[in-house]
């Protein structure tokens, strides 16, 4: 089992004849990826890989019976992409797009507060269930299947400590990067709750990062709600304050808020070992098993 | 993107908020000229992209020509946390008798922007909002809607805004709520808003962040854009357009996506080590890519050694390894001795590729730090 994603999943890409878009759903194919189409205004008719595509992703869920989408749009159109995914009533879908306006992101927010679609990311790497389905841009080569959930807000981070698990043996149920933006659809919280539902995970990573309060909050969410063990880790521990560190979420204010020792205490004061290496969150996640 | 004092208040005088009559200056005779025509008192500001300009000496209020000539001389060219001061803005100074705080930004854990009041104006507010947050009323906006008026008035009364101002405030309020939707702007703030002994409400200080995710449909602020860094590398960093952050230590690092970045700082510092800088080459980087990258850490004077950590999703680690096989066949001597692990995509082509007279190459990111520790302390000794 798993969360969100499945073999059964049927993927529209959104942008697949862009240069990322075509050569990620390459990729996805590849991986085993039923992706059943693709939507690009004025490109209906054409075909990609022998995926076909269509003008909206209303027809794609029409013609091919799409339930979730990927979208490869250039920032200036990946909102109203989004829109697009969450007025079709899919069910799932995964914004990769990095540098969408934060103001168009508080539209798309309010929108998905009235649908129930589910929005991972943007500024993501995307889902993979190992072995059934990979939506984004996770390489797949570096995941097994397993029984250890994982939610991070970084792409390369996840597929560091991914391969830490992997070398030992520690399959993965799902992965998921939820997005490295201020504003983000599915949070850790969600992902948190749908493995403690999920029979087959039975322990979860977090990482997480300087910047906001989603990790304290994720911290009390565990305490009160999570019988599955969870390890952790946050990254930004050397950040200094006001400097925004790559992704425009990561940033410790100038008044000290969003702190790597703030969320690590939250963790811990809610049971959850942090490690102080990648290494070290794979021993956690040896000993909860 | 931040906004200059003087380009903000320009935005606002144009909107319909009254702000002190000003000039810029860039010369202490062009301040001068300034003051004259202004009269006395006369506010000289520093017109640089840091927060608490007045503590640190950035602003000081001229009561004759003789101080306005020694402060203007003072300010210009002093350096103020780092930034060259190039211009002051001379300003009329107002009579006050109250200072109110308002402003607008975007509220990450609610997804909504926020309306924010508070009668402690004058002072640091993010002070305020650590010792008593009660003392900042909030309004939430909702982005699809946008503002409703009665929205500004509501905070405004909340916050205990005296009656007779209160409407004119809910009135600038508002209208800083269009701004910042009209421009994308990521924060404004109008710390302190003046109230004068004759009632009437005037913007001080002016505050405007835009996002620069939303520069592409901004083409008029975008113009207003002056980049300021706080030394050459980071200016170099920008030119060459990485995520790049200077720190203290001495191990240069170089990495792909932020998260892993971090984390390699990180360890940097667990291993006992200093980092010395932020950078992140970002995804599907090319060969060119990384010799720019390593020209940026071999240009920090502090840099005794270097972590190059890369882990492949869409970046190729062959790639990664022409780059600096090609970055470092140009040195007679490497300067800097250079550690390097690939994994992910295409890691063990690129391990192939690598050329090991010129690198040390380590499996683990564990391994490849502590190595890089070991460089920098045993150049240190």
């Amino acid at each position: 089992m798993s969360i969100f994603v499945d073999d059964d999943t049927r993927v529209v890409v959104q942008g697949i004849t862009g240069g990322e878009g075509k050569f990620h759903a390459g990729q996805m194919i590849e991986y085993g990826t039923n992706v059943v189409a693709g939507a690009v205004p004025g490109k209906g008719g054409q075909e990609v890989d022998g995926v076909p595509v269509y003008d909206t992703v209303d027809e794609a869920v029409e013609e091919e019976n799409a339930d979730a989408s990927v979208i490869f749009v250039p920032p200036a159109f990946a909102a109203d992409a989004v829109f697009e995914s969450l007025d079709t009533d899919l069910d799932l879908a995964v914004a990769i797009t990095e540098g969408i306006p934060t103001q168009d992101m508080a539209k798309v927010n309010k929108r998905l507060s009235e649908t129930d679609t589910r929005l991972i990311g943007p500024n993501c790497p995307g889902i993979i269930t190992p072995g059934e389905a990979k939506l984004g841009i996770l390489p797949g080569n570096i995941f097994s299947d397993g029984n250890v959930g994982l939610v991070s807000r970084s792409g390369t981070l996840t597929y560091q400590v991914v391969d830490n698990l992997t070398e030992r043996g520690l399959g993965q149920s799902t992965a998921i990067g939820i997005g490295g933006d201020p504003i983000i659809g599915t949070s850790f919280i969600d992902a948190l709750e749908a493995f403690e539902a999920d029979p087959d995970t039975d322990a979860v990573v977090m990482c997480g990062e300087i910047g906001g309060e989603d990790e304290e909050q994720a911290a009390r969410f565990i305490g009160e709600h999570m019988d599955t063990p969870v390890a952790g880790f946050i990254a930004g521990r050397t950040a200094p304050p006001g400097k925004r560190m790559g992704h425009a979420g990561a940033i410790v204010s100038g008044s000290g808020t969003g702190t790597a020792q703030s969320k690590i205490d939250a963790l811990n004061d809610a049971g959850v070992p942090v490690g102080d290496t990648p290494e070290e969150v794979a021993d956690h996640v040896e000993e909860f098993l | 993107m931040k906004l200059h004092e003087h380009q903000a208040k320009t935005i606002f005088a144009d909107a319909g908020i009254p702000v002190p009559d000003s000039r810029l200056a860039t010369t202490v005779d062009e301040a001068l000229d300034a003051v004259d025509e202004i009269g006395y008192p006369a506010a000289i500001k520093a017109q640089v992209h840091v927060g608490g300009r007045g503590k640190a000496g950035g602003i000081k209020i001229a009561t004759d020509r003789e101080e306005a000539e020694q402060y203007a001389e003072e300010i210009l060219g002093m350096d103020l946390k780092g930034y060259t001061v190039d211009s002051v803005l001379v300003e009329a100074g107002v009579d006050f008798v109250d200072e109110l705080y308002v402003g607008v930004t975007m509220d990450r854990g609610e997804g909504k922007p926020v309306l924010m009041v508070s009668t402690e104006g004058g002072v640091d507010i993010e002070e305020v909002a650590e010792e008593n947050p009660d003392a900042i009323a909030r309004e939430h906006v909702d982005p699809a809607f946008g503002l409703h008026p009665y929205q500004a008035r509501k905070v405004v009364y909340e916050a205990g805004v005296d009656a007779d101002v209160a409407l004119d405030v809910a009135s600038i309020l508002s209208t800083l709520y269009d701004l910042y939707e009209d421009s994308d702007a990521s924060e404004i703030e109008v710390n302190p808003v003046m109230i004068t002994g004759d009632r009437d409400v005037i913007a001080a200080d002016a505050v405007m962040n835009i996002d620069e995710d939303a520069l592409f449909r901004q083409p008029d602020l975008a113009d207003l854009a002056e980049e300021s860094y706080e030394d050459d590398l980071e200016r170099k960093a920008g030119e060459y357009g990485f995520d790049y952050v200077r720190l203290s230590g001495n191990v240069g690092i170089i990495g792909n996506g932020a998260g892993l970045v971090m984390t390699t700082l990180d360890l940097v510092d667990y291993y006992g080590g200093a980092p010395a800088n932020f950078l992140d080459i970002g995804g599907g980087a090319k060969a060119e890519r990384v010799t720019q990258a390593l020209d940026m850490v071999f240009s920090d004077e502090n840099v005794d050694a270097v972590v190059f950590n890369i882990f492949g999703g869409i970046t190729r680690g062959d790639e990664v390894a022409k780059g600096i096989n090609e970055a470092l066949e140009q040195f007679d001597e490497i300067p800097k001795k250079v550690v390097v692990r690939l994994a992910g995509t295409n890691a063990e082509e690129g391990m192939e590729i690598l050329n090991t007279d010129l690198v040390e190459v380590e499996k683990t990111l564990e391994d490849a730090v502590q190595r890089a520790v070991k460089n920098a302390e045993e150049v240190t000794q």
